[in-house]
């Protein structure tokens, strides 16, 4: 998905508070003529394209195989040869970084994915439907919610760890599987409350006069307007998420080598901190700059829809 | 509470001495007071120019569409303008005789309440919603006059009794979403009382409210302005609220005053073509069936007010003249004054 | 207000209920032999296999353990672990640790949060503003460990201000980087959070109320917006409570801190589900009730909210 659609969706979302669904949209274009005036917006959606190419085709940026080890090299400071210089194991960082966005790109995209999935349709059934339904379904969101996601994710990764031999899906699959599992409750609470919001307003109660269905009441009328503070903390989750990848391979137990990825990078950097510091510098260099990317968007987007924030 | 309280509470506040004292009952004086706003899309002039004066004991009547600059000249003189974006490039506001805006800042918020005080159009959000009333209300002995927490308490009660809210002395403690609308704009105006100030201004009072709580907070109104001898700025769009309760009226448009007679006058007949534009629009008992004459057109950009007059894109009278030339106010009668160049046949017609 | 409460404590049963099961399934699913490696290098004679399992209820089905389990847990007993190590004896001993830890953050979070908050607040668009903005950003962006590493090789190691490690002998004073650490991404939201909502407030009707009572600029900060302020910000640092007993066990392993989270991690290390089990039970236990007593504040600063 492009930036330009993800903006398109939030912009067609518009607040929650909207009343009629003219207001809607002219909040909506009023949110994008915002966003475009945003130089914030516009330095988070280079970074961010700029990783999603990384993580596509590495090749682009690198011709060196990350996998390619002179250990006679290792810990070589930044040079001609090797721009980021060398890690204990002799690999290429430059190469390892720009290949490690591949990685942390894909688990923190499918994780958010999966967990605005079963959010929004859980905090739909709950806030929309209510009685029984959403008892039920606030108290499993409350159990999932009573688990950190860290302290989750621990426990899931080391009862069902990687081995050497895993395929490199699967890897990924298990890390996003986990987060998915201990992350989504936030969103779900988020939409509930939001369709709370926007259930009362007279469109929907018009809509239900009129004898239309619930399932198009909600694709049509409720979602539209339900949507705009999902889109933005999921913007800055999948910054989280990235970071929660990251520690869990610091902790030993999440991504695992031959994987590539910077979590991994970082952890192997720590050993050798003192005497060769520039082996965590790029790695977390990289990291940070993605995750701030997605947050930075995340405030644009957010400061676009609320017209207080100006 | 009795007038002659009220008035012994007067004589004692003038013994214990304001600094303030004013000169053959004059209160407030505006003059050629200018107001913009600088944004990023350019600079939006929303005063351009106003001059009143408002005496003791005395009901002004500022009168205008949004957007007419009647907000901001009350803010302008409460001293509540965000400043920036608000600049305030030229005029005077002498309140006995000292100019406001030149006051140091420290000086000039000593009169904020004591002096001058003001009432909100939205009670609701104008009250802070974590403390609850009668605190909010004491806390204007308490930072003014340095009382005790349960002797301003005291006060309170007796003000929202005065304000005639039920079991005052039960709902001292409760918070300001647990009133009615009405109830609140009571306490609004319990607060801004207080300290026995000599101005009071209040900015759409009733605006939010049911039409009947608006006659009684109306009523109020002029019952309290009445015992204290208090001058009042009633800043409204509603030409009906102030009928019965303004001595002057002054219509604002664009940033300027554009008429200003008393209310019986302008009422009979006004003298300016918005005036009469904004009376005609106001549906009345007596001519059923006629169509409502709303007046056309749209309030002008602040950004770009038209040249010459700027009511004259909208106007029924407009010459050649008022594209170019702008009127000011002139006497067109007998404490009648109108900014039109064709003032005289719009009182004639 | 006690019905609420009652309520509440009524909800969290079930909820409590789910998310142990939801740990004990997961950590019992673990593969392996517990067996390995407690008879020393060779692998435990079939007799002592079979009466280990027999001792710990191994064989029994998922859920009868389970229900035994928390059984024993009402009685206040969270088992023994396979190296005969009473769990409650131990989590007795590192949760004052824990606890001190995750107080000092929260007192970080709290105090610097808040401060540079409302500091940028007030000076919305000015340098420090830009200051806290920036600094709070990178802060979120730089993952806990990296941050934790890099304070411990510098004001540990290089320039030896604070202890490297904590060890057995967890004082304040060698907690204080640690804290720091653990609450480093709290504080650095919390100060957001203040801005903002001071940023806000300050644009409220009712702040231009406070001008117009001739309230000094002083009394207007800090009566009037600070306290509506900083009610979301008191929210967010309790429910932020179980993010720091998670971000525990990776700030205890850096700095080698015998409190809870490190317990944990060996637990998960040593294949030891008991003491897993009995760890995460207590620290839900201790997230639902520190969210109740959230909420409860929450009642209580702001009156809007009614619990009855």
């Amino acid at each position: 998905m492009t930036e330009a659609s993800t903006i398109a969706v939030g912009a067609e979302a518009g607040a929650p508070t909207g009343g009629q669904a003219d207001e809607g949209r002219s909040l909506a274009s009023d949110a994008w003529r915002q966003l475009k005036r945003n130089p914030i917006f516009w330095v988070s959606v280079t970074l961010i394209v700029l990783f999603i190419v990384m993580a596509a085709v590495p090749q682009l940026f690198t011709n060196v195989d990350p996998n390619a080890a002179v250990l006679k090299q290792a810990r070589e400071r930044p040079n001609a040869n090797a721009w980021f210089g060398r890690d204990i194991q002799g690999y290429d960082i430059y190469a390892r970084t720009i290949y490690g966005a591949r990685a942390s790109i894909l688990v923190g995209v499918l994780t958010t994915l999966v967990t605005v999935v079963i959010g929004v349709t859980m905090g739909v059934l709950a806030g929309y439907y209510g009685g029984w339904l959403d008892s039920l379904v606030s108290r499993i969101t409350d159990m999932f919610f009573a688990i950190p996601l860290l302290l989750g994710g621990i426990l899931f990764m080391s009862t069902f760890p990687n081995d050497e031999n895993s395929r490199y899906l699967v890897v990924v699959g298990k890390v996003v599987l986990v987060m998915a599992v201990f992350g989504w409750p936030s969103i779900a609470r988020l939409m509930r409350s939001s369709v709370l919001q926007v259930k009362p307003n007279d469109y929907v109660q018009a809509a239900r006069a009129l004898g239309a269905s619930p399932w198009r009441i909600i694709r049509s009328h409720v979602m539209p307007n339900a949507l705009a503070p999902v889109i933005v903390v999921s913007t800055i989750n999948l910054g989280v998420f990235i970071t929660v990848e990251a520690t869990l391979s610091f902790l030993g137990i999440g991504l695992t080598p031959p994987a590539v990825s910077w979590g991994v990078a970082i952890s192997d950097a720590l050993v050798a901190l003192r005497t060769t510091p520039h082996i965590l510098l790029f790695p977390s260099l990289f990291l940070s700059l993605a995750v701030l990317a997605f947050i930075m968007l995340g405030d644009a987007v957010r400061d676009a829809f609320d017209p207080k924030s100006r | 509470m009795t007038t002659t309280e009220t008035t012994s509470r007067r004589r004692a506040k003038t013994a214990t001495g304001s600094e303030y004292h004013p000169q053959d009952g004059l209160l407030l004086e505006v003059e050629d007071l200018h107001v913009e706003f600088h944004t990023a899309d350019g600079i939006a002039k929303a005063i351009n120019g106003v001059d009143f004066s408002l005496n003791q004991g005395e009901t002004l009547a500022i009168l205008g569409e949004s957007g007419s600059g009647k907000s901001v000249t009350a803010q302008a003189i409460m001293g509540i303008l965000d400043m920036p974006p608000a600049v305030i490039p030229k005029g005077q506001i002498r309140y006995c005789g000292q100019d406001l805006l030149t006051m140091p800042a420290e000086q000039r918020r000593k009169t904020r309440g004591p002096e001058i005080s003001m009432v909100f159009q939205d009670a609701l959000s104008s009250l802070n919603p974590v403390f609850p009333v009668g605190w909010q209300i004491a806390e204007m002995f308490r930072i003014h006059r340095g009382m005790n927490r349960s002797d301003s308490l005291e006060r309170a009660v007796k003000l929202m009794q005065r304000v005639q809210i039920p079991a005052a002395k039960e709902r001292v403690k409760a918070y300001p979403h647990q009133f009615s609308g009405g109830m609140r704009q009571r306490i609004m105006i319990a607060m801004a009382i207080a300290l026995d100030p000599a101005v009071l201004i209040a900015d759409e009072p009733t605006t939010a409210l049911d039409v009947t709580v608006q006659a009684q907070i109306m009523a109020l109104l002029q019952e309290l302005q009445e015992e204290r001898q208090m001058g009042l700025i009633l800043i409204t769009h509603d030409l009906g609220v102030v009928a019965d309760v303004a001595d002057k009226i002054a219509v604002m448009y664009a940033g300027r005053i554009v008429e200003r007679a008393d209310v019986y006058d302008l009422y009979r007949q006004p003298a300016h073509p918005y005036t009469k534009g904004l009376l005609e629009s106001i549906p009345r008992l007596d001519q059923k069936g006629q169509q409502l004459a709303a007046i056309g057109g749209l309030p002008p950009n602040l950004m770009h007010i038209p040249q010459g007059c700027a009511f004259n894109p909208r106007c029924k009278f407009a010459q050649d003249v008022c594209r170019e030339d702008r009127p000011t106010l002139q006497l067109v009668a007998p404490g009648r004054e109108s900014a039109c160049h064709f003032a005289e046949e719009v009182l004639n017609g | 207000m006690y019905k609420y409460i009652l309520r509440r404590l009524i909800q969290m049963i079930p909820v409590l209920l789910g998310a142990t099961f939801i740990i004990f399934a997961m950590v019992y699913a673990l593969p392996g032999d517990p067996t390995i490696g407690l008879c020393g290098e060779r692998p435990c004679p079939a007799a002592f296999v079979a009466e280990f399992r027999d001792k710990h209820g191994l064989n029994d089905p998922l859920h009868v353990r389970y229900l035994t389990y928390m059984g024993n847990l009402l009685q206040g007993d969270l088992g023994t672990n396979f190296r005969d190590i009473k769990v409650v004896d131990e989590l007795a001993q590192r949760y004052p640790v824990t606890t001190k830890l995750a107080a000092m953050a929260i007192l970080f979070e709290t105090v610097i949060g808040i401060i540079a908050g409302v500091l940028a607040g007030i000076r919305k668009g000015k340098f420090i503003d830009n200051l806290v903005l920036v600094s709070t950003l990178f802060v979120i962006s730089v993952p806990v460990f990296v941050i934790g590493v890099s304070l411990q090789y510098s004001f540990g190691l290089k320039w030896p201000i604070f202890p490297a490690t904590v060890g057995s002998d967890a004082t304040v004073y060698r907690l204080v980087l640690p804290a720091f650490v653990l609450g480093s991404a709290s504080i650095a939201y919390a100060a957001r959070l203040t801005r903002t909502n001071l940023v806000e407030n300050l644009r409220a009707d009712y702040l231009r109320t406070a001008i117009a009572k001739g309230m000094s600029r002083p009394r207007m900060l800090g009566v009037h917006a600070l306290r509506n302020s900083l009610i979301p910000v008191v929210t967010f640092i309790g429910a932020d409570f179980g993010g720091l007993l998670g971000g525990a066990i990776v700030t205890e392993r850096i700095f080698n801190i015998q409190g809870v989270g490190g317990f944990l991690f060996t637990g998960i290390r040593n294949r030891d589900p008991v003491s897993v089990v009995g760890t995460v039970t207590i620290l839900v236990l201790v997230f639902l009730v520190v969210n109740l007593l959230v909420d409860l504040l929450y009642g209580v600063l702001d009156p809007r909210i009614s619990h009855d």
